[in-house]
């Protein structure tokens, strides 16, 4: 091991693929989702999910490792790079277009949670629909009216009836980002699911919280809101209300006895960790946007940014553009390494809450000054620019605000536990 | 390939300089800021840890090749300790490094192996001048050709140890090129201020303001060969060695103010039980890191070579001195009153820690 950043090939390559997309199925149609809120791309999304077919998957998900077989010693066995690749992918779709991004057909969030705390027989008979004809949505429900980041206070019930083995859930889950096309059953996509958070013990707070398979179509359920938002309107929010919603014994993922631990709880955690980079990257390419405009704007009148001053020679304008460039590389650098340790499976909870600490941060402020620098140009809806703003503040809001990260970074670095430091 | 790993051999470097900066630099920091003295004993014995002979090939007496992540690496662990410290003992490093760098093979031969394989000696460099704008590229100090020889003329700043140098590298603008040139101690024109310089931090590392008043040097003491060299590379060190030395002392501010919060009771709590503490320092952990990494990045693509290795450093150190800006002031308010006092170390890196916005010509790596 040593220190290095050289681009992996296959980062690089997927990059440049993806950029050709960005620039021509999303920056082009930007504009039109976003005033046009809750209308399908379906252009975007056929092409994604064919692209994706095409090289041997449904997602965007790094694929599980194969085991080694015989003979396979060899071959110079290459550190993994799933997570790495990942991140460097939502930040160019994001870079295209984060509302589209948060659209690509997959499991996303929904997948992400089967896949951390789902069992062997769970992955394979959940995840296998994501690279079929159809694309196909998952999505994650957590968040209820009541309950933000302190997931301890989900009140969603699931009870087991013993005479039929079915878990019967009983809430209401609110932001549940991509939920309608999860759930509803649209013509052009395949059969998605929702993956319900809910308590199988109220007693047991943290403890007794476990993740629920809802399937597609499942019966007592019903998308009671698409929400109208600030930013990345491409991306439909859903508020997904659940009365006497059956779903079948093995659709619950962990343990469905409840022990003194937080187990259960800790898969969301877990969850948390892989994804809160990735959300960091999302943001980092919108902000890349941003900052690539600012300077070719800047540029074509003529304004030409010059590095290696001291800070007193710079022009107001140098200053601001610097200071975006290092914010955005600094931020950017802390996801790699978040995913770099999910890639070597080193606990990255610190380093993963730290990267979505700074993106938010940044991505906010840079797009903010981007707007300001480029005056009515920066302001108008006839450009992108004013769009990013919008679209980069949600950075700094889901998967856990700035403010719940920073108490995971804080808890982390003091070593103090949740009751030590609230 | 990404990695975010030293190699075995970075971390043992590491390690022995972690070792000393804590154990012996930082045990000494209080003292010497207060005496303004940095006892001999205590440099020699960072001297031998043999960071700057490890970067010279053993073709010029040393044992190994420059990297500029191992740099910035040892820079951050020595500065942990002591940034007066540190400076002092890698002064050499001003002089040796830049010929390692640029110098021409006559040079290399005569200064690098006198230099590393005896004791610590006094050779520097001086690149600062007194300007609120000063700019390594566009220096005031000026050399002239004149025949076969250069003539010095200007005045230079914050030079360490000047008083005993053997030898100055001094950094001049030659036809609008920022360009070195070797001093040495007993060319004419050359004088060295009496008095040490006094500055808000740094009060242990002997600082001197140092006139040319036309001091000629022949064209063999133009670093490189007759058409000298490009500044751009030996610029981007000392900003890597700057923006790491930042991350050090930034560091130990952050660690230090944070074993007192946990430690300091406040209504029936630790302090560091507050969010509002708790959040200072979870975005100074954060900030350290991150800027960290930008540094890493910039001395990687030095080290190989890469095109925007030289504007990538100037982010760097731009970055870092932002950065260790906002922590060590936050050192201080974590503490509160006690901060303030002089018997605490966050007030001189706090004093440190403004520095790093002017003082790039101070390291090397």
């Amino acid at each position: 091991m040593s220190i290095e950043f050289e681009t992996p090939k296959p980062i690089a390559q997927i990059q440049f693929v993806l950029k050709t997309v960005a620039e021509n199925m999303m920056r082009s149609q930007s504009r039109a989702f976003d005033e046009n809120e809750h209308e399908i791309p379906y252009s975007y999304i056929e092409f994604m999910h064919n692209a994706m077919r095409s090289i041997g998957g449904g997602s965007l998900a790094p694929k599980e490792e194969k085991p080694a077989k015989e003979g396979d010693e060899k071959k110079e066995k290459r550190p993994p790079i799933g997570y790495q690749n990942l991140a460097a992918q939502i930040e160019m779709l994001s870079w295209g277009d984060v509302g589209f991004y948060l659209i690509t057909p997959g499991g996303g969030l929904g997948a992400a949670a089967v896949q951390s705390a789902g069992s062997a027989e769970q992955r394979a008979k959940f995840l296998a629909r994501f690279s079929e004809e159809k694309p196909t949505f998952a999505a994650m429900a957590m968040t209820e009216a009541g309950a933000g980041s302190d997931t301890s206070a989900i009140r969603t019930r699931a009870v087991l009836d013993e005479a039929t083995q079915e878990w019967v859930i009983n809430g209401e889950k609110i932001f549940v980002t991509g939920g309608d096309k999860s759930f509803k059953e649209y013509e052009q996509f395949g059969k998605g699911f929702v993956v319900v958070w809910a308590s199988i013990d109220p007693t047991a707070g943290r403890a007794g919280m476990r993740a629920f398979v809802v399937e597609s179509g499942t019966k007592g359920v019903t998308i009671a809101k698409l929400e109208h938002k600030l930013g990345i309107r491409a991306s439909d929010t859903a508020t997904i209300a659940l009365v006497d919603a059956r779903v079948p014994y093995d659709n619950i993922l962990g343990s469905p006895t409840v022990e003194k631990t937080t187990t259960g709880f800790k898969g969301a955690m877990a969850t948390f960790d892989m994804t809160r980079p990735l959300v960091a990257a999302s943001g980092i390419g919108v902000a890349r946007a941003a900052v690539e405009y600012v300077k070719e704007q800047l540029a074509e009148q003529g304004v030409q940014i010059r590095y290696g001053l001291p800070r007193q020679k710079m022009t107001a304008i140098e200053r601001d553009v610097i200071e975006m460039e290092i914010q955005l590389r600094s931020a950017w650098l802390l996801v790699l390494k978040a995913v770099w340790m999910a890639d070597n499976k080193k606990p990255n909870a610190l380093e993963s809450s730290m990267s979505k600490v700074k993106a938010g941060d940044v991505v906010t402020k840079i797009t903010q000054k981007a707007v300001e620098i480029m005056g009515p140009l920066g302001y108008s809806r006839e450009f992108l620019l004013e769009k990013w703003f919008r679209d980069a503040k949600i950075t700094d809001i889901y998967e856990g605000t700035g403010q719940i990260n920073r108490l995971v970074v804080a808890r982390q670095i003091l070593g103090y536990s949740g009751k030590e430091l609230r | 390939m990404y990695s975010f790993e030293p190699s075995e051999e970075q971390q043992m470097l590491m390690d022995a300089v972690g070792k000393y900066a804590q154990n012996d630099l930082r045990a000494a920091a209080h003292d010497a800021e207060e005496s303004r003295e940095l006892p001999k004993k205590l440099i020699s014995k960072g001297w031998e840890i043999g960071l700057l002979q490890a970067s010279i090939p053993e073709a010029y007496g040393g044992f190994g090749d420059r990297s500029a992540v191992t740099g910035a690496l040892a820079m951050e662990e020595f500065a942990f300790g002591d940034l007066a410290g540190t400076l002092a003992v890698m002064t050499p490093s001003l002089f040796a490094t830049p010929i390692l760098l640029a110098g021409s093979e006559e040079q290399k031969q005569e200064y690098l192996p006198k230099i590393i394989e005896g004791d610590w000696a006094p050779y520097t460099a001086a690149l600062i001048e007194y300007a609120y704008d000063f700019d390594p590229n566009d220096l005031r100090t000026t050399a002239k050709a004149d025949g076969g020889d250069y003539i010095l003329s200007g005045e230079k700043a914050f030079v360490p140890f000047a008083k005993d140098a053997e030898a100055i590298l001094v950094y001049a603008n030659l036809d609008g090129k920022t360009q070195g040139f070797i001093v040495p101690k007993d060319a004419a024109g050359l004088s060295v201020s009496d008095e040490r310089e006094k500055l808000m931090s740094l009060n242990a590392l002997p600082l001197y303001r140092v006139k040319l008043d036309s001091v000629k040097v022949s064209a063999d003491n133009r670093l490189g060969d007759a058409s000298g060299h490009d500044f751009e590379l030996i610029l981007a060190s000392l900003r890597i060695a700057s923006a790491s030395a930042a991350v050090g002392v930034a560091k130990a501010s952050f660690e230090y103010s944070m074993n007192y919060a946990k430690e300091r009771d406040v209504f029936g709590v630790k302090v560091a039980q507050k969010q509002a503490i708790a959040f200072m320092l979870a975005e100074m952990a954060t900030e350290i890191e991150s800027i960290r990494l930008l540094i890493w990045e910039a001395a990687w693509k030095l080290d190989a070579g890469k095109e925007d290795a030289a504007k990538d450093a100037y982010l760097a150190v731009t970055g870092a001195a932002d950065m260790v800006m906002m922590v060590t002031d936050r050192g201080v308010q974590i503490l509160g009153g006690h901060g303030y006092i002089r018997e605490h170390p966050v007030e001189m890196w706090l004093r440190n820690g403004r520095g790093f916005a002017m003082l790039t010509g101070l390291a090397i790596v």
